[in-house]
């Protein structure tokens, strides 16, 4: 076995002790190993440089453990399944309102069975990319939702991933769930990642999602932290065949450190993706979106938008990186970040990368970072706007603009409600 | 109702009004006119209270009240309104929305009750149709995509909405052709009143055959040079403010 030398290593490999007598021991070692391999990344690694997750994961806390008596409120109307504290929760899960063609199992399940093709389902993200996280992640799942829609299937009402903490003691929890759709299959699944209590928690939290040809799929993302001390790092990646659609738009808001890293590879022709999504920080917090689209085959088609608003002394991170295979012809690729520092003292640090081997494309990034428009201030305060209130105006619609194209009614309401919820919390 | 009084105001070392006097009364539509580059636009800014000028010496009295102290959108609550020359646009804000907190806002502050959504809704339809503003415009974000003669009327069917004391017409003719300057015209002489003065700042005597102004007012080198009735603007428009630059030069 590898030798490892930190506190938190040292953590994590007693976590992995304990993890790999509860099944997948081939799958978790090979995680185990490549993560040994790589370690914690410093900033000396590219794609860590601007979160320095080694430092804030010093000092994991114990790894989680499921709980009971636990309330939690509905704030969608879905058909809503539950991991609590790192388990999957079918008592707090609405399993009966699933529609014919859907199916759940829990990932603590499928690892115990070890059936070979779920399991190459599981692991699918690690053969997919190589990120030291998302190893962890693999080496010391503790559960999650293994959500099937069947070929065909089309599922009217969006069904919830709710991942939330409710321990008031610092805690570890990592959890790994699944979205797979079959041929032509269309759903919509919101991801919610919230803490019930301001402890100490350190989150590692994968998603899964492959979608078969012509399949489509809305994944609304929503996360939020209630302590200076979370750090969460949430991973997605996509896997999408022939004609997919992904269409991802993700809110990002609360306190502690945040990393949502995402990476879309695009394996058949005519697949489509749009990430978008607006970030919401103040005070101390960091939060970090990372991605990665890989065009693998022609005619692709990749969109992102993101929003950030920084204000206090918060940090906002985007990477974002766009590979063009060699054959992937006729790619079209548009991405583009814009930040309002609404303090002196907000740090946005902006990283578009392309990286194209192919001679027909067209792929496009740009990042805008500045103060709110002086002029678009002028005329709100000119109209009787009191300055505060235009300022906020200007920025909800700064951060709307991420949601443009967003059909479901009910979560565009969402959005603007919490938009305008954290900006009455403004102090300054 | 609006008097403005020895009126210095500079960007940076630049002096850009020097020492402007003016009065307008109630009722009375005054034409400011002048060449490009001779302070008419800072004056409207400075009324309307944007940031970045110096205001070194004078003042500018609304109804008997020196406003220069109050926040811009103070000076909209006691009835200041500026129509842009360039009204910006602001993808992500809804028109609709807008348009109510602006008019709330304004009502908060004079302490009357907000307006309740129907009473809203049909203040904006009416003035909306009179002004040739479309559903379809009202659905957009405020200006988003909207010609130059769109986000004139969407300026104009603002001020009718407001109603305020004091309309300044900023080079409102700039970037209109002839339909949509008629339009515009019209919906500002629909809001002539004797208890609402307007400020129509132009370099062209053509906006004044639309809206007829009373007095008409010659600026150069940042200040008035002259005051007359409207024959002065066709004079002006014949002899052009050749005149009125060389004599300050002289």
């Amino acid at each position: 076995m590898v030798k490892l030398a930190s506190e938190a290593e040292a953590a994590f490999s007693s976590f992995y002790e304990e993890m790999k007598t509860k099944g997948a021991t081939g799958l978790r070692s090979a995680a185990w190993d490549a993560f040994s391999s790589k370690g914690l990344p410093n900033r000396r690694v590219e794609s860590w440089h601007y979160t320095d997750i080694k430092a804030a994961m010093s000092k994991p806390a114990p790894l989680a453990i499921g709980r009971a008596g636990v309330e939690t409120a509905r704030t969608h109307d879905s058909i809503r399944l539950v991991v609590l504290d790192g388990i999957f929760r079918p008592d707090l899960s609405n399993l009966s309102a699933l529609p014919e063609g859907v199916k759940v199992q829990s990932v603590r399940d499928a690892l115990a069975q070890g059936t070979p093709g779920v399991m190459a389902l599981i692991a699918s993200a690690d053969v997919q990319t190589d990120d030291a996280l998302l190893s962890l992640n693999a080496a010391l799942m503790q559960d999650g939702v293994i959500l099937r829609v069947g070929g065909g299937v089309t599922v009217e009402q969006p069904i919830e991933l709710a991942s939330i903490t409710s321990s008031d003691e610092a805690q570890s929890s990592f959890t790994r769930s699944l979205v797979i759709m079959g041929k032509d299959a269309r759903a919509t699944v919101i991801e919610t990642a919230g803490a019930l209590s301001a402890a100490s928690i350190q989150d590692n939290q994968a998603l899964i999602v492959r979608l078969a040809q012509g399949a489509s799929l809305n994944l609304f993302s929503h996360a939020t932290g209630q302590s200076e001390a979370l750090v969460r790092v949430m991973s997605l990646v996509a896997h999408l065949d022939e004609r997919a659609t992904l269409s991802a738009y993700s809110l990002i808001e609360g306190a502690g450190l945040l990393r949502r890293q995402i990476f879309a590879r695009l394996d058949g022709e005519r697949a489509r993706v749009a990430f978008n999504g607006a970030t919401l920080a103040r005070g101390r917090s960091h939060a970090d979106t990372t991605l990665i689209v890989d065009h693998a085959k022609p005619n692709g088609e990749s969109r992102e938008r993101f929003r950030n608003i920084l204000d206090d002394t918060s940090v906002g991170v985007f990477q974002g990186k766009i590979i063009v295979r060699p054959g992937a012809q006729k790619t079209d690729g548009v991405m583009q970040s814009k930040t309002v520092l609404i303090s002196d003292s907000a740090t946005m640090n902006n990283k578009p990368e392309l990286e194209i081997f192919a001679d027909d494309v067209q792929c496009g990034h740009g990042a805008t970072c500045g103060r709110l428009d002086k002029d678009q201030l002028f005329y709100l305060t000119a109209r009787g706007i009191p300055r505060k209130e235009a300022e906020s105006l200007l920025i909800e619609g700064f951060a709307i603009e991420a949601f443009d194209g967003l059909e479901n009614e009910a979560l565009r309401n969402f959005v603007s409600e919490r938009v305008t919820k954290w900006m009455s919390g403004r102090t300054a | 109702m609006l008097q403005i009084k020895n009126l210095h105001v500079s960007v940076g070392d630049r002096k850009i009004l020097q020492g402007l006097t003016l009065s307008v009364k109630a009722g009375e539509v005054a034409a400011i006119m002048g060449p490009n580059g001779t302070g008419k636009s800072t004056l409207s800014y400075v009324i309307s209270g944007r940031e970045g000028y110096d205001i070194t010496e004078g003042e500018v009295l609304l109804d008997g009240e020196n406003i220069l102290a109050l926040e811009p959108h103070e000076r909209a609550a006691k009835g200041v309104f500026l129509a842009f020359q360039y009204p910006v646009e602001i993808p992500g804000v809804a028109t609709m929305t807008f348009l109510k907190a602006a008019m709330n806002a304004q009502r908060r502050a004079r302490g009357e009750e907000e307006l309740a959504t129907p009473d809203f809704m049909k203040r904006v339809k009416d003035a909306s149709a009179q002004l040739g503003v479309s559903q379809e415009m009202l659905r957009r974000p405020l200006n988003s995509g909207f010609s130059g003669g769109e986000k004139k009327r969407m300026d104009i069917l603002q001020m009718a909405l407001l109603q305020p004391k004091l309309g300044i017409l900023d080079e409102t003719d700039s970037g209109l052709d002839i339909d949509a300057l008629r339009v515009v015209s019209e919906g500002v002489n629909s809001l002539r009143s004797p208890d609402r003065a307007f400020l129509v700042i132009t370099h062209y005597q053509r906006l004044l055959d639309y809206i007829k102004p009373d007095t008409v007012h010659v600026m150069a080198k940042g200040r008035i040079q002259r005051s007359g009735g409207p024959e002065l603007a066709l004079e002006l428009e014949k002899h052009g403010y050749q005149e009125y630059l060389a004599e300050e030069a002289a």
